[in-house]
């Protein structure tokens, strides 16, 4: 009985030390939410005033435009950005990611992959881990940039994938990550990087009569690697809002369950323990009756 | 007029201002009140903030954007780093 007792007392007790771990992960991860919530509204006026110059520039121009990343080609070579995070522990986000980009792939890019023309490019290290393994073309030359998350370090990564469709290295690049709905949903999505989607001229917008400098096209090209950047960019912000967010959601449900377990077994504990007593009472008191005879 | 100045990652001034000094891809230009409505590319460069005519503050740009209109000026900078 006594064995009983002390069994279940230590489970208690471990159960404990995971709960107090699931709730100062839960802590922490609800700070670092707040902070990657902040950058992401920090930088939306910049990608807003962009796209507006974008339009502006674009309603204001006679005939059509001609953006060579716009350029649709017969597709061979394909990159694909999939971002994950560095670190489980997440629920199910990490393989939310990384199912997508497989059925994307599957779906989408079939023959390519095939012939071997579809390279992944990561970032975040967990996405890198299992993709590899999986037998994916995959490069590493981006994993770390959560280790130290600016806006340069995300701009190296779009230029790169810039000059390589220029170089004709890929003919399309799609990035896979999850959009940040709130801390509980995420949306997992994949979005095309490039070729750049067309713009569509405002109809309607009155014409400003505005001085340009330098000439519009070149404008646009100037505009063009900066719009990528900034998408590149909100993709990973949202990312990881949305790997802290996730993280928040599974320790807030592992600290109930573990609550859940531990009720149980206090139950358990106290009818052993119950248990125990009644015999030893039962014990001392048939042993004075007999003793009275 | 009115100047913002933002970034990719925060906003980094916003305010009233007397006027702001600029660095074109074809050369310094300066942006006063009531400035005609203009586009124009940034190139590297110093970013003069003339809070009245003879305060200003500075700031160290990569590359940009600059849109004026109705007399509110808007720059998009990247890698911008404030100078004292």
């Amino acid at each position: 009985m006594a064995g009983q007792l002390k069994e279940v007392r230590n489970r208690i007790k471990s159960i404990q030390n995971t709960q107090q771990i699931t709730k100062a992960m839960k802590m922490v991860s609800a700070a670092k939410l707040r902070r990657a919530q902040d950058a992401i509204i920090q930088m939306r006026p910049y990608a807003q005033k962009l796209q507006e110059m974008l339009s502006n520039i674009v309603s204001n121009l006679e005939g059509d435009l001609s953006i060579n990343l716009a350029e649709e080609r017969h597709v061979e070579k394909v990159l694909i950005i999939a971002i994950t995070s560095d670190r489980g522990l997440a629920g199910a986000y990490n393989a939310n990611v990384i199912k997508l980009t497989k059925s994307v792939i599957a779906e989408k890019y079939a023959a390519q992959n095939k012939a071997g023309n579809v390279t992944i490019w990561n970032i975040g290290k967990k996405g890198w881990e299992s993709l590899t393994k999986a037998g994916y073309k995959t490069s590493d030359a981006y994993k770390d940039i959560f280790l130290n998350l600016k806006f340069e370090t995300v701009q190296d990564v779009a230029t790169a994938a810039v000059k390589a469709f220029e170089k004709k290295e890929f003919d399309a690049v799609e990035i896979v990550y999850s959009e940040f709905k709130n801390a509980a949903t995420q949306r997992f999505m994949v979005e095309q990087f490039l070729p750049i989607p067309k713009v569509e001229k405002k109809e309607g917008v009155k014409k400003a009569d505005f001085i340009f400098e330098p000439a519009k096209d070149q404008l646009i090209a100037e505009l063009m690697p900066k719009i990528l950047n900034t998408q590149l960019y909100k993709a990973v912000l949202d990312a990881n809002a949305s790997e802290h967010g996730a993280r928040m959601t599974a320790m807030d449900k592992a600290s109930d369950n573990a609550n859940e377990l531990l009720k149980s077994l206090k139950i358990s504990y106290n009818r052993a323990r119950q248990a125990a007593i009644t015999t030893e009472l039962t014990e001392i008191v048939s042993g004075a009756a007999a003793l009275q005879g | 007029m009115t100047l913002e100045i933002l970034t990719p990652e925060k906003k980094l001034f916003s305010g009233e201002v007397y006027g702001v000094q600029l660095p074109g891809i074809d050369g310094l230009f300066e942006v006063l009140e009531k400035h005609a409505s203009l586009v124009s590319a940034l190139g590297k460069g110093t970013l003069k903030v003339l809070k009245t005519k003879n305060e200003f503050s500075e700031f160290y740009i990569q590359s940009g954007f600059v849109e004026v209109l109705h007399n509110k000026a808007s720059v998009l900078v990247e890698g911008a780093v404030a100078k004292d």
